[in-house]
Parts: structure tokens; C-alpha cells; sequence
């Protein structure tokens, strides 16, 4: 998971970096007809010089996209060892049979661990049925939690600042202290949180300690810490509409609710979408809180086992390195199509 | 500047490229060929990866001596198992020559470690030195240590299970209880789960009960593989997954399908349950003051009786092997035998932490630093002790995961039977791969 969110981020910086390589890039071109008057090639540079060396006329964007590539060839050749070989070696393990040390000898048996994994009723699919359970229903409530938060934040107020800061507290938390917090908050017999309950006359519950709540508990303390991300992201969004549409909708009479859902919330679908997407991935993958509170194979009953989980237990605790690569190419299949599932449909929303 | 096709053109940077990747992938393979092929610098520390147990600190303390005579500085490293067995499958797997002496759970990580040709084996060494007196080690420990006639590993502390209970609270009811059933009504009587006051605790976590477990299958008279069948449909079995299930659920803490040895162990260390059973190597947390409450109630007894007699495990909790791609392997053996030999052995045990030799068992001067009362209950357990509580198999957490399954069906109070005819089936499944896998 982390490693995921480190490669969004370094895209991110990738675009935004682009701009500043291309204006160095022209930086360095213009500056080339000086070099070449210091070569001590006739002064009056131009045709006759670069025809005088045999070579073929080359403007400047030829020469910029050679520069190009040579200065992201270090960030490519290490994308490369580190992203790519890992990937490559997954899947050509994914093929074999490895299994107790991946330097011990292997064999090729084909699609062998896919059918495997796909004909697991026992696991492999109710791990798939928690992670898609996990994922909508975290993402579902943090969207529009998220959203009710941005709406209300929109407007300036005093202590906004402070309350953004508050907000923002739970996301630069480490997963795993947030897990162990959550354990010694909501532990069934020492815990604060049925210390609160019994005192407001509720019966105390076991929550993680629990089979059947696990999983609802883990979604909601998902919800807490990533909810102020999406008020971020949203925030972000709400800051750049245009007021206009809004103000002529105010105009013709339209009520609070439908001001929201029939100008901001269209005008805001982009910004939703992206939202959406990143933190769907990230919930898909979601490792740390759920090993932190209930440890490998996601508890007694299996009940916060999703497909990371399940995946990492087949390789860290049953060695089993081709099913367990099996598992997670399918997985990261599963991913890319839901990733391309929610942009295709904002395409069509933005069209 | 615009001379740059002299500098790298696209084409050669391909080149340069797909050299580099071909330079990568050689030193990989070739790295992945033969073990300990090259030779340690003569100050490269001797690296030991061991459990945080009472048993690696106090050897830890002693290091210094053991420095002194090889003259070779040792770099020691404390981990929790997951974290330990985690290091292992990433560095051996690496052929890594970074660990020399590594702390192994004998019954858990050996049969799949020496497959994969991890272990070095050191049946010459510890056979050929009379001063070593391999006869020495018990047992059950020693043949542990075995895998396919090669000693891949020495024993260093050994487990039995201990019933840990309250002095103050049995006392009215005429003494620890010596039968399961016994255990059953006292647990029953005491139990006052309203006021957050248990009964019985004790593991209930899938796969980390397994273990605590296995003394009540085999005191049931069940085992978890008979002639090579899964033995946990048996009647036997069925009927010490409902007990030990039925005594979590109706006398323990809530959330149990949640605790294993970290989360059970503090709620009978704060007072908070009348009857604990686990590792008799843990008793020392219960007499410490400060995270204890329990130090001067605290009793210990023999495992309780079940229908076929008292049949606890008595296992070699953890060992010592030696990477077979360490560079150092001498010098790793210089250090497994002084932290096994007798004098060692004989001089933890005399500071509370129970090994594997007879010689330190017999001697009455090391067991005087138990309490005397844990001291006949160790003594009485490791008579009747059987050598493993838990499958022996290659993946044995994948077999704990299928065994354990029933056991928390039992404590949830859902229908043990028709989960354990279940598991059972799968296990039967399991074992014929996990066979097959051992075979090739």
C-alpha cells in the first residue's frame, strides 16, 4: 500500500516536473549556437555550419527530445529495476510451482495456480467478497462524509485553520499505531470505548475481539483516518468552481439542496472521480490496519481476510510463492480493472 | 549541446540498458548457486537472529565471555517470531550470508527449512565431541532435532504446558483440579462474568491455539495424524474441540477467538480469571511485580487428566541451527556449543529458564530456582510429555489454520461436528500435497 501511494505521488511529480525539464531543455538548446561559435566554427552560424560537419538538419525540438530522453534515462532505468523486474519476476513466478524457497528448484505447470486459486471457494473468494465489501463500504461512507465536510468548510470561518489542522491529525498517523490504538480503545474487557458504552447503560461489545464485527470496525476506523483526505481533495475542488452558476441558480430561486445537487455536485464530478479512484485503490489494498488488529490470515474466522491479506499469508506463512503470485497478479488485474471502470465512467459523465 | 547524439543516442542507451539488466540478472543467478562459497573478513561480526525470550537476554548478558575467547565481536538481534521467521524466508531465500547462527522453532520452521537446504547439518559436530554429550539432550527434544537421519538443529529451551491458577480462590474447592472435568466445574463455579471475572483463559485464536490445544486432543485421546489420515474427525477430537471450546465460551473473557499467548496472558497476570493453561516457560511474568497482580496467589499444577490419562506436549520450544549460507560456520558452531553445552545449560536453568539436558534436570541445585511447586509440575509434565503439539508437517501454519478452524467454531458455541468433518476433509487434502511436497 504504501509503495503504491509513493508511485502516485512520484507520477504526480513526474507531470508537474515536466514543464521545468522542457524549459531547461530549451534552456540548453538556445544556448547552443554560442557553443558552437566557441568551437571555433565560422561565425556566421546557421545552414552552412551544421552542413559542414555532414550531419542532417535538426531543429531544435529533435535536438530537446534527445536531451529528454537522456536526462529520464536515470529515473527510467531505476523505474525500471525497481517496478519492472519485480513485476516480471511475479508473474514469471505466478507460472511455477514454487513453493517452500523461491532459490530451491521450480517448475512451469502452466495456468495451474490460477485455476487453483479461481476454483478456492474456501479462501480465495471470500477474501475477493471482503475486499469488495471493505472498499465500498469504506469509500461509499468516506465520500460523502467527505463531501458534507468540504461543503461545510467551504466558507471561511474562525478557527478554520485549526480545525483543518485537527483533521488532517489521523492521516499523518502511521497505520499500524493507529491499528494498536484502536485495539487498547476498543479492547471487549479493558477497553475505554465499553467503559463509555456501559456507562450510558449499552452492553459492552467485543468489537475487534468479535467475528462478526470485525470487519464493520475495520471500515469505520478506515473511515476515520481517510475521511479528511477526501475533505481535502473535495475542498480543493469546491475552491476553483466559479461562483456565477451558483449565485444565477440563487437568483432563480433554487433552494439550498438543489443548489448542491443540481450545480455543484455536476460542476464537481471531475474532482469526485479522481477522488474516488485514488482512494478506491488505496481501500483495495488496504494491509497495514487490518494485520496490526487481527493479525495473519485476518483473525480466527478468517473475518478481515482480504485479498492482500490472503495473499501475504500464502507467501509469508505457507511459502507458497507460485499460488501466492497467482493470487496477486489476478488481484492487480482486479485493480487496473476497477480503475478503468470508474475513469471510463467519468469520461462519459465529463462528455 | 546539440551534438548530444555523440553523447548517448537513443539506440545506445537501449544497449547500455539491456547490458546492465543482463549484467543484474548474472550476478543474480550466479549469487543463487552454492553456499558460503566465499570467505568473512577476519573482523566481520558473528550475527545471531534470536526470538526476545527470557533465554536470548540472559545469553546476551554472558556474550561478553564468549567474545573474549574467540576473539570475534557478535552482533546479536532480538525479534518477535513473526518478525524472526519473516527475516528468514526474505534473507534465505536471498541465499543470504548475513546470518550465521539463527533461533528456530524446531517443530515449526525445521522440516521446511531443511528442504529447502537452508540448515547446515551438524550431526558430526555434535556427535563428535564427547565433551558435548549429545545423549545428554531428553528425548523427545533430541529426535526433534532430526530431519531425514541429519541433526539440523540443538535444542536450547523446552515447554510443557502448565495449568497456572488461583491459590486464594481453589482453596475452598479442595485444590487445583486434577480432572478436565474437574477443571470444567470449578472454572463453571468461579466464573462471575458480569463483574469481568473468568473462569477459565486461554488461547482462542485460530492458529496460535493449536498449540495449548494439542494437550487436551491427546489427553482426550486424539492425535492430529493417525496412520497418515487426518486424526481430527475423530470422535476423540470432536469431543476436545467441544470441551476446550465450551470452557472459553462459557467461563472466558469475550473477544477469545481474538487472543493467543499476548492478549490471554495479562487478564490471569491482573487477576481477572481463576485458571490459566500455557507454556510453563512464561510462569516468570506472573511473579513480577510490575505487571503482575498475581505473584503471591499464583499456583502451578500438572496438565488435568482427561479421559485417557494426562498426555501433555513436552517440546523443544526453540533452537539453535546454523545458516547453511553463512561464511561463518565454524565460528557459529564455536557459539552453538557454548550456549548448549552443560555448563550453559546447567547454569540457565539455575537462573529460572528450563533447557533440554537430562544432566541439568536431574541436578537439584538448578531446579531450586523454580518455584518447588512448578518445579514437580515440570518434572511430572516432561515424564508424561509427548514431543510435538502441532502437526508435523512441512506448511505447519497452513495446518494449524485448517485444525484450529473447529476450535473456534466451538468457542463462537456454533456446532462443532459438522466443522470438524469439514476441516477434516481438507486436512486429509493437505496432507496428501503437503506429502507430496516433502517427497519431491
Amino acid at each position: 500500500m504504501r509503495t503504491a501511494k509513493n508511485a502516485t505521488t512520484s507520477a504526480t511529480e513526474d507531470t508537474t516536473g515536466n514543464p521545468t525539464d522542457n524549459a531547461a531543455g530549451t534552456a540548453a538548446a538556445s544556448g547552443g549556437p554560442t557553443a558552437r561559435t566557441a568551437d571555433g566554427s565560422p561565425g556566421a552560424a546557421g545552414p552552412g555550419a551544421r552542413g559542414s560537419r555532414g550531419r542532417a538538419p535538426r531543429t531544435f525540438e529533435q535536438a530537446n527530445r534527445r536531451l529528454k530522453w537522456a536526462m529520464l534515462a536515470p529515473a527510467l532505468a531505476f523505474v525500471g529495476l525497481m517496478i519492472v523486474f519485480p513485476l516480471v519476476f511475479t508473474l514469471n513466478l505466478s507460472f511455477t510451482d514454487a513453493f517452500g524457497a523461491v532459490n530451491a528448484g521450480k517448475n512451469y505447470v502452466g495456468a495451474q495456480n490460477f485455476l487453483d486459486a479461481l476454483g478456492d471457494s474456501r479462501r480465495f473468494w471470500p477474501a475477493v467478497q471482503r475486499t469488495v465489501v471493505f472498499t465500498v463500504g469504506a469509500v461509499v461512507l468516506e465520500t460523502v462524509l467527505g463531501l458534507a465536510l468540504a461543503m461545510l468548510m467551504r466558507k471561511p470561518f474562525r478557527g478554520m485553520r485549526w480545525v483543518r489542522t485537527v483533521l488532517i491529525i489521523p492521516l499523518l498517523t502511521t497505520p499500524v499505531a493507529i491499528g494498536i490504538l484502536w485495539l487498547l480503545i476498543l479492547d471487549p474487557s479493558n477497553g475505554i470505548a465499553n467503559h463509555l458504552l456501559t456507562s450510558l447503560g449499552l452492553p459492552p461489545q467485543e468489537f475487534l475481539g468479535s467475528v462478526s464485527q470485525s470487519l464493520p470496525t475495520l471500515m469505520l476506523i478506515d473511515v476515520w483516518q481517510w475521511t479528511p483526505m477526501m475533505t481535502l481533495l473535495l475542498l480543493a475542488g469546491l475552491t476553483t468552481l466559479p461562483e456565477e452558476p451558483e449565485e444565477a441558480a440563487l437568483v432563480d430561486g433554487a433552494g439550498g439542496w438543489q443548489r448542491f445537487r443540481y450545480v455543484i455536485l455536476p460542476m464537481l464530478g471531475p474532482t469526485l472521480a479522481t477522488a474516488l479512484v485514488l482512494r478506491a485503490v488505496d481501500a483495495l489494498k488496504t494491509f497495514d490496519i487490518l494485520y496490526a488488529t487481527k493479525g495473519a490470515g485476518g483473525g480466527s474466522d478468517f473475518e478481515a481476510e482480504t485479498l492482500n491479506v490472503y495473499a501475504y499469508g500464502l507467501t509469508f506463512d505457507y511459502q507458497e510463492y507460485g499460488l501466492a503470485s497467482a493470487v496477486l497478479a489476478l488481484f492487480t488485474l482486479f485493480i487496473i480493472g476497477v480503475v478503468i471502470l470508474l475513469r471510463r465512467r467519468t469520461g462519459r459523465k465529463t462528455a | 549541446m546539440s551534438t548530444s547524439s555523440q553523447f548517448l543516442s537513443r539506440r545506445s542507451f537501449g544497449k547500455l540498458a539491456a547490458g546492465v539488466a543482463a549484467a543484474a540478472a548474472g550476478t543474480v543467478s550466479l549469487g543463487a548457486c552454492s553456499p558460503g562459497s566465499g570467505t568473512a573478513s577476519a573482523n566481520a561480526p558473528l550475527r545471531i537472529m534470536a526470538i526476545n525470550h527470557v533465554w536470548s537476554q540472559a545469553i546476551k548478558r554472558r556474550l561478553k565471555r564468549f567474545e573474549d575467547r574467540v576473539g570475534r565481536r557478535v552482533s546479536m538481534t532480538l525479534l518477535t517470531a513473526d518478525q524472526l521467521s519473516n527475516s528468514y524466508n526474505v534473507k534465505l531465500n536471498a541465499s543470504g550470508t548475513d546470518v550465521d547462527v539463527m533461533m528456530v522453532r524446531a517443530l515449526q520452521d525445521q522440516l521446511l527449512f531443511g528442504r529447502n537446504g537452508w540448515l547446515t547439518d551438524l550431526t558430526d559436530r555434535v556427535k563428535g565431541e564427547a565433551a558435548y554429550d549429545w545423549p545428554d539432550f531428553q528425548d523427545a527434544p533430541r529426535e526433534v532435532s532430526v530431519t531425514d537421519g541429519k541433526v539440523l538443529s540443538v535444542p536450547v529451551v523446552t515447554e510443557r504446558p502448565a495449568l497456572y491458577y488461583r491459590k486464594d480462590l481453589v482453596e475452598d474447592l479442595g485444590g487445583p483440579p486434577r480432572t478436565l472435568d474437574d477443571l470444567m466445574e470449578m472454572s463453571l463455579e468461579l466464573a462471575d462474568r458480569d463483574r469481568n471475572f473468568f473462569g477459565y483463559v486461554g488461547r482462542g485464536q485460530r492458529n496460535g491455539a493449536v498449540s495449548q490445544w494439542s494437550s487436551f486432543l491427546y489427553s482426550f485421546g486424539g492425535d492430529f495424524v493417525v496412520d497418515g489420515k487426518s486424526g481430527i474427525g475423530s470422535p476423540e477430537a470432536v469431543a476436545a474441540y467441544a470441551y476446550y471450546g465450551g470452557l472459553l465460551k462459557r467461563t472466558g473473557p469475550p473477544g477469545a477467538t481474538n487472543m493467543s499467548l499476548e492478549q490471554a496472558m495479562p487478564i490471569f497476570a491482573q487477576g481477572k480469571a481463576a485458571f490459566y493453561v500455557d507454556a510453563d516457560a512464561i510462569y516468570s511474568n506472573f511473579l513480577d511485580p510490575k505487571i503482575s497482580t498475581v505473584g503471591r496467589t499464583v499456583g502451578f499444577a500438572p496438565f488435568p487428566a482427561g479421559p485417557a490419562g494426562a498426555r501433555p506436549h513436552n517440546i523443544p520450544s526453540w533452537s539453535l541451527g546454523i545458516n547453511r549460507f553463512s561464511l561463518l560456520r565454524d565460528e557459529a558452531w564455536e557459539f552453538v556449543r557454548w550456549a548448549s553445552g552443560p555448563e550453559m545449560v546447567a547454569e540457565l536453568q539455575a537462573a529460572g529458564i528450563p533447557g533440554a539436558r537430562k544432566s541439568a534436570w536431574s541436578d537439584a541445585k538448578t531446579l531450586a530456582a523454580f518455584p518447588a511447586e512448578l518445579a514437580e509440575t515440570m518434572r511430572i509434565n516432561a515424564e508424561r510429555g509427548i514431543g510435538y503439539d502441532r502437526p508435523q508437517v512441512l506448511q505447519v501454519g497452513r495446518s494449524r489454520d485448517i485444525v484450529g478452524r473447529p476450535l473456534v467454531a466451538g468457542i463462537l458455541g456454533e456446532a462443532v461436528a459438522p466443522v470438524a468433518r469439514d476441516a477434516n476433509a481438507e486436512f486429509d487434502d493437505f496432507l496428501v500435497r503437503d506429502n507430496r511436497h516433502r517427497e519431491s
